[in-house]
């Protein structure tokens, strides 16, 4: 009666390892190390580094939203250079202007993007520069009125990465 | 008649095999033949910079916001600049830039006689460099070299691309061989992209068709400037191909077929790109 | 050769508001990154740009590494007087770079 003969059960055979599986046990061994070292270096500055950057710049006082308009393109060719312009709604004079814009991000190694230093001599409370983003983010912008208080505005950035890169990740 | 009368076109056993095996003959033939798309038509033929953001743009269009024109301005001072053992400076052969380079940089490659091949701009300053001024040679993606490449080829910013040597026709040829042969792990062409895809997204990246427009480049993710050859390298290593060595023959000829394939489009140098 | 590009009206009306563009050339080393033996790349990076006017500083930023290479910084001032712009570059490993632009201010 064929087909109806019962197998005895099928022993699980282990086959001696071979060398692909030496190969891919090395892999993931290589890889395991090489992991730690890539993320020692690259800590990426974590939210509480962010609000203690904040705070050495605002102290105690309290940080307002509005009157500051921080412009980054929402979807980004290369974060590598990434255009960005703050500015600030103030008359710029004498009695009341903004003394500092600062500029602060949220995934990069570092909170700190930049600092500026006018005067009522600006005309215009206007900068622009080109940064850099590690990573789809918030970036956030302070301005430091003349009469102590402090503004803010912020903004959420995608990043993408390009293909065909020159360093393969 | 009976209903399973056997048509005398249905394929046996022995033909059915025959004809799976021609089938999987051409499937292999088909991965291994060049790809057979044609080039994009003239009037389509778009350069890179009409993909990019609105800001990037700005960053090519204003002299002082382009950061290449920093290299611009490097170039100009090397220009000058007496070196090597016959004491003598580019300008003391070839005058002005802006007069005596105009178009040089929308015809490059251009065909060495004494070599019997095309040369491209950083070879042609090395070939001038060692026989005439007998200074060193400059290394590949050095400063130096990229900065008197770009002074050269921003001279013919504006002026359309020019490739009517029929001298270059067999190095055209060999270059269009490369642009469309599958390589690498992928086992990609050029053309799979550049020809076929253009225009459509690739890991959220519009794909460029990919003209030599621009060159030497400001390129965002090398965050300097860079030439042609480094650009086609990139592309090898994201293919997962093999890349050849600086100063390979077989850039010459890629660049030479891109240049014929960008004919009569306007030169950008120094153009920023992602 | 530290190069540098700048963008300043070269006439102005008395009191109108000017935007000064710089571009200054600096690879910005984070410092964060490695080769790929792993070993650190140092911090190499320009940490304070200066902008004077007629010896009065107008403006000043301190850079960090998330500046972009080749540093791009635009800001504006009032045009006040016919006379000299000055730009000074400082950072790591003693960098320092000027340069200076003229305005003629009717």
């Amino acid at each position: 009666m064929a087909g109806n003969r019962m197998d005895p059960p099928r022993r699980k055979r282990r086959r001696a390892p071979t060398r692909r599986d030496a190969l891919r046990g090395a892999g993931v061994i290589a890889a395991g190390a090489a992991l730690p070292s890539l993320w020692l270096r690259r800590a990426a500055a974590t939210p509480a580094d962010m609000r203690a950057a904040i705070a050495n710049v605002v102290g105690d006082a309290k940080l307002n939203v509005g009157r500051v308009k921080i412009e980054i393109p929402p979807l980004v060719e290369n974060g590598n250079t990434v255009p960005c312009t703050v500015s600030v709604d103030s008359p710029m004079t004498p009695e009341a202007y903004v003394k500092a814009i600062h500029v602060f991000n949220e995934k990069n190694p570092q909170p700190n993007v930049i600092s500026a230093r006018l005067s009522p001599r600006a005309g215009r409370a206007s900068i622009a520069t080109r940064i850099r983003l590690t990573d789809t983010q918030t970036v956030l912008a302070i301005a430091e009125m003349s009469d102590g208080s402090f503004w803010s505005d912020s903004i959420s950035v995608i990043i993408t990465l390009g293909a065909c890169l020159e360093n393969l990740i | 008649m009976g209903a399973l009368h056997r048509s005398s076109v249905s394929p046996g056993r022995g033909r059915t095999f025959v004809l799976i095996a021609a089938i999987v003959l051409a499937a292999l033939l088909s991965a291994t033949l060049p790809v057979l798309t044609g080039d994009i038509p003239i009037d389509k033929r778009r350069s890179t910079y009409e993909q990019m953001s609105a800001d990037t743009k700005a960053m090519q269009d204003e002299d002082t916001a382009n950061p290449g024109m920093l290299w611009v301005l490097d170039g100009e001072v090397a220009w000058r600049t007496k070196t090597g053992a016959a004491e003598r400076s580019c300008a003391d052969c070839h005058g002005e830039a802006p007069n005596t380079m105009k178009g040089v940089g929308a015809r490059y490659p251009a065909f060495d006689t004494k070599r019997g091949a095309p040369v491209n701009i950083e070879e042609r300053i090395n070939i001038c460099r060692t026989e005439h001024q007998r200074a060193p040679a400059l290394a590949f993606e050095s400063k130096e070299l990229l900065a008197l490449s770009v002074y050269v080829a921003r001279q013919s910013r504006g002026m359309p691309i020019e490739s009517t040597d029929a001298r270059l026709e067999p190095f055209i040829s060999a270059g269009r061989d490369i642009f469309t042969r599958r390589q690498g792990q992928l086992n990609l062409a050029c053309a799979h992209c550049h020809n076929d895809n253009w225009g459509q997204k690739l890991a959220g990246v519009p794909i460029p068709q990919g003209h030599p427009t621009g060159y030497p480049l400001y390129r965002l993710e090398w965050q300097t400037l860079g030439s042609l050859q480094r650009r086609l390298r990139n592309c090898l290593i994201g293919m997962r191909a093999e890349i050849y060595p600086y100063g390979a023959p077989e850039y010459v000829a890629l660049e030479t077929f891109l240049m014929w394939r960008a004919r009569g489009m306007p030169i950008e140098s120094p153009a920023v790109r992602p | 050769m530290a190069s540098a590009l700048i963008n300043v009206p070269a006439k102005a009306k008395r009191g109108e508001i000017i935007a000064i563009k710089t571009l200054i050339s600096h690879p910005m080393e984070t410092g964060f990154r490695h080769t790929e033996t792993g070993v650190p790349i140092p911090r190499d990076i320009v940490t304070r740009f200066v902008a004077t006017y007629n010896g009065e500083e107008i403006f000043s930023a301190q850079l960090y590494p998330a500046i972009a290479a080749n540093p791009f910084i635009t800001f504006s001032t009032v045009a006040t007087e016919s006379g000299t712009f000055e730009f000074k570059w400082t950072g790591d490993n003693g960098f320092a770079a000027t340069e200076q632009a003229k305005i003629i201010v009717e």
